[in-house]
């Protein structure tokens, strides 16, 4: 990894528009990566709140702070928000920073177009957010917007069905920005089996956006249709099915949780290596294994869907197709701790975040798997056991994933250090108050305990109110990741060209923080 | 404005305000259509200034394309990155019609058998579920649309055009303008030629068939899919239409010319999804 040029920044564009309009107009990769991150960080907040008020709702059984109307509404536009404005935003941005930087690129193949795909989304969510505010108030059916319910509802269901539309467009052209980038924006030397693990799970995940976005406008478009023009989609009056949605729906909804979990894969696997001063264990079964996750998320959506109505035969081809994703996901955790066996360690922040990730991910795969099987499916389905599940791979696995990488790349964005010590509290704190908020809830799932419901029964209580705890503090604590990303980007100590130094990608070759064009002439790659 | 950047000769574009004003656009489309499908006051207004935005928006930022395009800042790198842009555009296209596809054949080999079987006796007696139909609750008469009449000849306009852009395509490789000129000519106005037909026939199964959006599986499963096909077809028209008005103004050389074949791909697309709608939509009812 060669001849890095040494820039002369000046020259290239020769008038830059500055202030607020610099940011509108940029068509440069990593001011629209930074847009993106904050964007995600201020919904990350948002859903933050949302979820802080239901948790303090549930705090003790019985009504004390909102309706149970409103209280719907705040668990569907926790899930709206959390998925399409926090998770899904902060790997695009992390794509936009990285991948060019990664792979010898001077920017992303359409420099414009990245912009507006960025810039899709705070119309998309002020449209959403807005839905508080309409008669009938926000959707209120659950984040998958289930027919009959969301047929029935108020403008809020138009707003945020255009929101996704909005959304899914950003997506799409985001994704195929990403992917165009990687196949064609290559330094000379880098073969597609060269390239860093986390361009690879991004091209994948970027295969799967662009094949499931369009899916999920044509589900909502027809909910739209049935909602305002008539058609009966999902009536059976009409000989159509409600439960048909759900098909469709999760057609792009099972995809759509391995698009938030495959970048997270790949910071890790950028991670572990770094801090284990090894190379990664078995990457090219890293990469098949990737594909095989990628491939199978299309074949298992109606797992999400055993008790809403379909043969046998059926449920058994999605429980035993659902438990095959065991296997390359296995692959995984198995060749990140053989990265690390005899490895020679330091535990800084960001491997912290990594191997926190591997911990707690492997237990939300196994309680994956247990729900993937149908009868046992059939007892926690819609119970808190599921949304124990999914928090721990979304938030210990994907957000523990956009933690992670953000401590690892901070020096490269700012070009100083972040504070060590509070990273170190960020993890822990995050680490405790998460299996805090969560782990309590396999058990009231297990014991009945349904979700969606602002009350419950008195034999819940106490697990509740840890749980209410945990998430406070949970919440609390990502200020103080605010506070030591503010503090890195206002200063602290210099940061090298590479930090670490155990740190293999082509990124670390150029100067923190990275130049404004990343490599002007392509490094050749040996 | 733009300039040659450094780096490997690839060409980025300098900061840009098209994107800041397409998202502005969608968000006066985004509230206007919230707004007036819920018949509330303002709705067509914002939905039309937001539309006006977006074409302009569309206008210009294709016009400087085209520009950066003749002034030769795209080398062959870029002309690559097209190429991969479109191939996968139109592949999500090809899913986007796959929702409405599978809707129609999970209704078709499941909902309606399904609901006409022995369980459902005893809600629905007379409902057989003989495709096509309205479903058991929507008892309107209504007659379906048959594939030999207006349908086949619009295979027929569809297919010939696909030849027409291939003749286009051939003539500025080998530089006869004129052949070039008069093979776009004919393939646009193939497409506007079908999407006025296909007006008519939607006039027609209002009219005289009593086939409406409204008309359960069947009117649904039609216009959304005719619809939205039509629609493609429209736009694939106006974008032959601008290639069109690029060739008179002189553009595309016989080796660079990824413009026109871009939208003969986009046009190809269309083609292809029209086939799959005469065989599933129209001709096995």
């Amino acid at each position: 990894m060669a001849a890095v040029h040494d820039h002369d920044v000046g020259h290239a564009h020769d008038h830059h528009p500055s202030g607020m309009m610099r940011w509108m107009m940029t068509t440069n990769h990593k001011d629209i990566g930074s847009m993106y991150l904050w964007f995600s960080f201020i919904m990350f907040l948002t859903g933050g709140v949302m979820a802080l008020t239901i948790r303090a709702e549930l705090f003790q059984p019985g009504i004390q702070i909102v309706q149970p109307e409103f209280f719907n509404q705040l668990t569907t536009m926790h899930g709206l928000v959390m998925v399409f404005g926090a998770i899904m935003p902060a790997f695009v941005g992390f794509a936009n920073w990285q991948i060019p930087m990664m792979i010898g690129a001077p920017d992303m193949a359409f420099a414009r177009m990245n912009n507006w795909s960025f810039w899709l989304l705070p119309p998309a969510a002020l449209l959403l957010t807005a839905s508080f505010f309409v008669p009938g108030g926000a959707p209120a059916g659950g984040w998958t917007i289930y027919p009959p319910l969301s047929v029935q509802m108020g403008m809020g269901m138009d707003m945020a069905i255009f929101a996704l539309h909005i959304m899914g467009a950003s997506s799409i052209m985001g994704s195929i920005n990403i992917i165009t980038t990687i196949l064609n924006m290559r330094a000379p030397g880098m073969t597609l089996m060269k390239m860093p693990l986390f361009v690879w799970t991004w091209l994948i995940t970027a295969y799967l956006l662009v094949m499931v976005m369009p899916v999920l406008a044509g589900a909502v478009t027809m909910l739209l249709t049935d909602r305002n023009f008539g058609t009966n989609f999902f009536n059976a009056a009409g000989g159509g099915d409600p439960v048909m949605f759900q098909h469709i729906f999760w057609f792009f909804g099972h995809p759509e949780v391995y698009i938030m979990i495959l970048p997270a894969f790949g910071i890790v696997s950028e991670i572990i290596p770094t801090f284990a001063r090894k190379p990664l264990f078995g990457y090219s079964s890293m990469v098949y294994a990737t594909a095989s996750i990628a491939i199978l998320s299309c074949i298992v959506w109606a797992h999400h869907m055993f008790t809403a109505g379909m043969p046998v035969t059926g449920q058994l081809f999605f429980m035993y197709a659902t438990m095959l994703i065991a296997i390359p996901t296995g692959v995984k955790v198995f060749n990140w701790t053989a990265t690390m066996w005899r490895g020679s360690m330091t535990f800084e922040t960001p491997m912290l975040f990594a191997i926190g990730f591997i911990f707690l991910f492997t237990v939300g795969g196994f309680s994956g798997v247990i729900c993937a099987i149908v009868p046992i499916d059939i007892q926690v389905q819609d119970t808190y056991y599921v949304i124990a599940h999914f928090h721990y791979v979304l938030v210990s696995g994907a957000l523990f994933g956009i933690f992670g990488g953000a401590y690892y790349w901070l020096p490269k964005w700012t070009g100083h250090m972040y504070d060590e010590t509070l990273g170190k509290w960020h993890f822990w704190l995050s680490m405790f108050f998460f299996n805090l908020t969560f782990f309590v809830q396999h058990f009231l799932g297990l014991a009945g305990m349904p979700r969606r419901i602002p009350d419950y029964a008195l034999q819940f209580a106490d697990f509740n109110m840890i749980s209410s705890i945990g998430a406070f503090g949970f919440g609390f604590t990502q200020l103080l990741f605010l506070y030591v990303v503010l503090k890195c980007i206002r200063g602290g100590v210099k940061a090298p060209a590479s930090p670490w130094e155990g740190a293999k990608t082509l990124e670390w070759t150029l100067p923190s923080p990275a130049p404004y064009h990343s490599f002007e002439t392509p490094p050749v790659v040996r | 404005m733009s300039q040659e950047a450094g780096h490997g000769h690839y060409y980025v574009p300098a900061p840009s305000t098209y994107p800041i004003t397409g998202s502005i656009a969608l968000l006066f489309m985004g509230f206007g259509a919230a707004f007036s499908v819920n018949r509330l006051p303002l709705g067509y207004g914002l939905l039309t200034i937001g539309f006006a935005i977006l074409f302009y928006m569309i206008f210009v930022w294709f016009r400087t394309v085209a520009r950066e395009s003749e002034s030769g800042k795209f080398n062959k790198q870029v002309d690559t990155s097209f190429r991969w842009g479109m191939s996968w555009f139109i592949f999500s296209e090809v899913m986007f019609f796959a929702a409405f596809f599978g809707a129609l054949f999970y209704m078709r080999v499941y909902s309606i058998p399904w609901l006409s079987d022995l369980e459902h006796k005893i809600l629905w007696p007379d409902f057989t579920g003989i495709w096509p139909t309205a479903g058991p609750g929507i008892t309107e008469k209504f007659m379906p649309m048959g594939p030999w009449g207006l349908p086949a000849i619009n295979t027929l306009i569809l297919l010939t055009s696909g030849v027409t852009v291939t003749w286009a395509h051939w003539a500025l490789k080998l530089n006869k303008r004129g052949q070039l000129k008069l093979g776009l000519f004919l393939t646009f106005a193939l497409g506007f030629l079908f999407v006025g037909l296909q007006a008519y026939e939607y006039g027609h199964a209002y009219s005289d068939l009593n086939l409406k959006l409204t008309t359960g599986a069947y009117g649904a499963s039609f216009f959304m899919l005719t619809g939205f096909h039509g629609f493609h077809v429209t736009l694939g028209s106006i974008m032959l239409l601008v290639i069109y008005c690029r060739v008179l103004a002189g553009h595309f050389t016989p080796e660079n010319h990824f413009g026109f074949e871009g939208v003969a791909w986009y046009w190809h697309f269309v083609d292809v999804v029209w086939l799959g709608l005469f065989i599933f939509v129209y001709w096995l009812i």
